[in-house]
């Protein structure tokens, strides 16, 4: 039973447990296919942020940029789809502007390595400036206002399902694997957990430190436009202030997920067993009719419990 | 200064174990007032166990501790300073963006239980302090400011504003000169007539035993010699921290045709060294000596890129290395292992095969994509070849010990083939038998044809591995000596220091 004693082996056990009792306090409601489509859409748009938010924290550093990358990418795209759709699906256009989306992700991204990489910028501070920065892009395009007016086919990401699957879960679960992938079996993985375990030690084995990091943020941008693509498709509308509460969330999935918020250190499969744990719990305290004001309480006691459980853990093995 | 004629600190039978690991093994130590014990060991051997133990960090498995003959039922931290003990560790522990006087006199102001600072009182404290060693410092001067000896002095100072009656000293002597480890002992010899007691820790003792009664030293955990420091000299100590002798064999001479490989050519860096030239040839073991602060770490790193000289060049057979880059020195083949390998040279927390391994994830590569496989074997491969002792390689390199640490940075170089190798410190904090064993991959290196510099303090290492030896001087190299027999220990010494 080694598993038990890593962080993800202990975030398993929490998934579950959250997801049972939930289940028990619920019989009726939570588990049934309504609640379970519902969460199953709901939940992706935040774990891709909190993909993007342990991937730079592997580093060390952290993104806090990722909301208004997200809703940046997503004002462009919408902006784009609404001025030049027709009157037919727009297909065409949606997969132009979409694209435009990842391309301004990944630049927000690139702008934020060159910060912290090249400047040598604090990453918490650099990318709470851009994030600002990046927000009032947003609303310097919209005026304030929601963009409205999306052809039939922006619609598509967010809310069809592929095999009966939601098509965000898909995008998600891609994603996942994708950066775990990324992270255990290509150069740059290792490169990126190796400097976040001693960006000293990796300057002085002549590791290129500044494009590790140029990489890492550029990621953390693109799967931001991801997320806020997903988001202006299920809201069918894009906005420069959506999802502000995503960013505290994505961190605390991230720490929640076992990742080393002084880098080295951390798992996507945590990162997932976290989101889902947060998901259930927020689910369930829904159907139970508890307020949001409490809820967040709740993620923020759920936050300290399992870091003092962790740094406790880790206390005793060493 | 005591009335009472019980020793200052008696342990009996003191034993303690880490889970399976015994550290201490039933050692019985006695220190009096005014007296100088020297406790030797090696890396490992229980020194710093001991230490923890006195102070009440640590608490023993098995047998007493006594104060002024009273046995301590439990040791706190509060209870070892009332009883008047005080450690120096290595690095001092003083606040660095303090002056003098607040680093000499806070703690003990502290202790007084009031809760504002009373500065004229606190200053009165600290010049008492200082005139009562006979030393004469500026109470105003931030310590960061100060050379490491007045730092140490500054150390002295708090611990007996602090009424310390036994003075624990971790590897006092590590950073002086031999004049400024002739001053220590003097005021060592002022502090033992006025009734402190000293206890010297360290793995190189031999500059203290003038100013010592008394010697025990530590092997694996227990007590394996002890004696009148009248009966041990610097042969005798290594003997019973090692169990063995360990001589210094002479490098391989040097073929007069060797081919130049490395020249650097008039290399400067404003304020901190000058007008360095030197070549370095093939299967040459260079030397740098210098003391802390002469600018030799500085200017390996600026070899390496890590520092940007403002002048001169440095060439790798006869074409110019980028100055200030290090991925494309160590492109072109150079190869650094820093001094300072806990936080410079390792990856404490990853594993002993990433650490061995993290410069070479480019080569094992395609795409992108790592060939682990190969990867891993590669690393595996170069841990039996320097026999690394290594359970697990995929264990965390912190369990190592710190002459298999060193290895496995040299390791991680030595994957890479590099042409010349500057090894900053190569056995700073490892044990003797582990030293003998790295100069000898040092030779080896040697013999295959690289050019190896190795930069130094500890100066029969210098003169048992190096075929030349650069002396440098407040940036600038001011002598040049043959090593191996061909200058006595003394001799470079003097030239250093002088």
């Amino acid at each position: 039973m080694s598993w038990l004693k890593t962080p993800e082996g202990r975030l398993a056990v929490i998934a579950v447990a959250v997801f049972v009792l939930m289940a028990a306090l619920n019989p009726d409601r939570f588990l049934s296919p309504q609640n379970l489509t519902s969460m199953a859409f709901q939940f992706p748009e935040f774990a891709i942020l909190a993909l993007a938010v342990a991937v730079a924290m592997l580093t060390g550093g952290i993104d806090l940029s990722v909301v208004g990358t997200a809703n940046l990418a997503a004002v462009i795209a919408a902006t784009i789809m609404a001025t030049f759709a027709g009157d037919g699906a727009g297909i065409g256009i949606v997969v132009a502007a979409s694209a435009v989306a990842l391309v301004v992700g990944l630049v927000a991204g690139l702008f934020n390595g060159v910060l912290v990489a090249t400047f040598g910028l604090p990453p918490i501070l650099a990318t709470l400036g851009t994030g600002l920065i990046y927000t009032g892009f947003a609303l310097v395009i919209t005026g304030g206002p929601a963009v409205l007016g999306l052809p039939p086919a922006a619609a598509w990401i967010g809310n069809s399902t592929i095999l009966g699957i939601p098509t965000p879960l898909i995008v998600f679960a891609l994603l996942a694997a994708g950066i775990g992938w990324l992270m255990m079996r290509t150069a740059f993985g290792l490169k990126t957990r190796m400097f976040g375990a001693n960006p000293l030690a990796a300057r002085y084995a002549a590791m290129d430190t500044g494009r590790v990091l140029l990489k890492v943020y550029a990621l953390c941008g693109t799967l931001s436009a991801i997320a806020g693509l997903i988001v202006m498709s299920r809201a069918n509308s894009a906005k420069a202030d959506y999802g502000s509460s995503y960013l505290l969330l994505a961190v605390l999935i991230a720490v929640l997920g076992g990742v080393n918020p002084y880098g080295g250190y951390g798992r996507i499969i945590g990162v997932v067993l976290a989101v889902l744990s947060m998901q259930f719990l927020s689910s369930g305290l829904n159907l139970m009719g508890v307020t949001n004001f409490a809820r967040e309480m709740i993620w923020g006691a759920l936050l300290i419990a399992v870091m003092l459980i962790n740094t406790l853990a880790s206390r005793r093995t060493s | 200064m005591s009335t009472s004629t019980a020793p200052l600190v008696t342990l009996q039978g003191v034993t303690k174990r880490y889970a399976a690991i015994t550290a201490l093994d039933q050692v019985d130590l006695t220190i009096r007032a005014g007296e100088a014990v020297c406790l030797a060991g090696e890396n490992g051997s229980g020194k710093s166990t001991l230490i923890k133990v006195l102070v009440g960090v640590e608490q023993p498995s098995e047998g007493r501790v006594l104060f002024d003959g009273v046995a301590q039922a439990r040791i706190t931290p509060t209870a070892a300073t009332q009883a008047g003990v005080q450690v120096i560790f290595q690095d001092f522990s003083l606040f660095p963006n303090l002056s003098v006087w607040e680093n000499i006199a806070m703690t003990a102001e502290r202790a007084t239980g009031t809760r504002l600072v009373h500065r004229a009182r606190a200053r009165a404290r600290a010049r008492e302090v200082l005139d009562r060693v006979g030393v004469a410092l500026d109470l105003n001067a931030r310590v960061e400011t100060l050379p490491v000896a007045h730092k140490q002095l500054v150390a002295i100072c708090r611990a007996l504003a602090s009424d310390a009656r036994l003075i624990i000293m971790d590897e006092p002597t590590t950073a002086l000169t031999e004049r400024e480890v002739a001053r220590l002992l003097d005021l060592i010899r002022r502090l033992k007539a006025d009734g402190v007691a000293v206890l010297f820790v360290s793995h190189k003792l031999a500059e203290v035993l003038e100013v010592c009664e008394h010697v025990v030293v530590l092997r694996n955990g227990a007590k394996v010699a002890e004696g009148d420091a009248s009966e041990f000299d610097a042969a005798s100590l290594t003997r019973a921290m090692t169990g063995r002798d360990v001589a210094e064999t002479p490098p391989a001479p040097l073929d007069a045709a060797a081919a130049p490989l490395l020249s650097v050519d008039h290399l400067g860096k404003n304020g901190v060294f000058n007008d360095v030239s030197f070549t370095l040839h093939v299967g040459e073991v260079l030397g740098v000596a210098g003391l802390l602060g002469s600018g030799r770490t500085s200017l390996a790193k600026a070899l390496f890129g890590l520092a940007k000289p403002d002048q001169g060049r440095v060439m790798l057979d006869g074409v110019d290395v980028p100055l200030g880059d290090p991925i494309a020195a160590s492109g072109r083949g150079i190869g650094y292992v820093p001094e300072d390998r806990l936080t410079e040279g390792l990856f404490l927390e990853q594993s002993i095969a990433r650490n061995i391994a993290v410069g070479r994830f480019d080569d094992h590569a395609s795409g992108g994509i790592l060939n682990l496989r190969a990867l891993w074997a590669e690393a595996a491969d170069w841990l039996g070849r320097l026999s690394v002792k290594a359970p697990d390689p995929q264990a965390p390199v912190r369990s190592l010990s710190g002459g298999n640490q060193q290895r496995v940075v040299l390791a991680r170089w030595m994957a890479r083939q590099p042409r010349v190798l500057i090894l900053n410190g190569p056995s700073v904090g490892v044990d003797v038998g582990s030293k003998a064993e790295i100069h000898g991959i040092i030779a080896d290196l040697a013999a295959r044809g690289l050019g190896v510099i190795v930069i130094s303090d500890d100066l029969p290492e210098l003169l048992g591995t190096c075929h030349r030896i650069l002396v440098m001087k407040a940036g600038v190299i001011t002598d040049e000596v043959e090593g191996g027999a061909g200058v006595s220990e003394e001799d470079l010494s003097h030239r250093l220091a002088s």
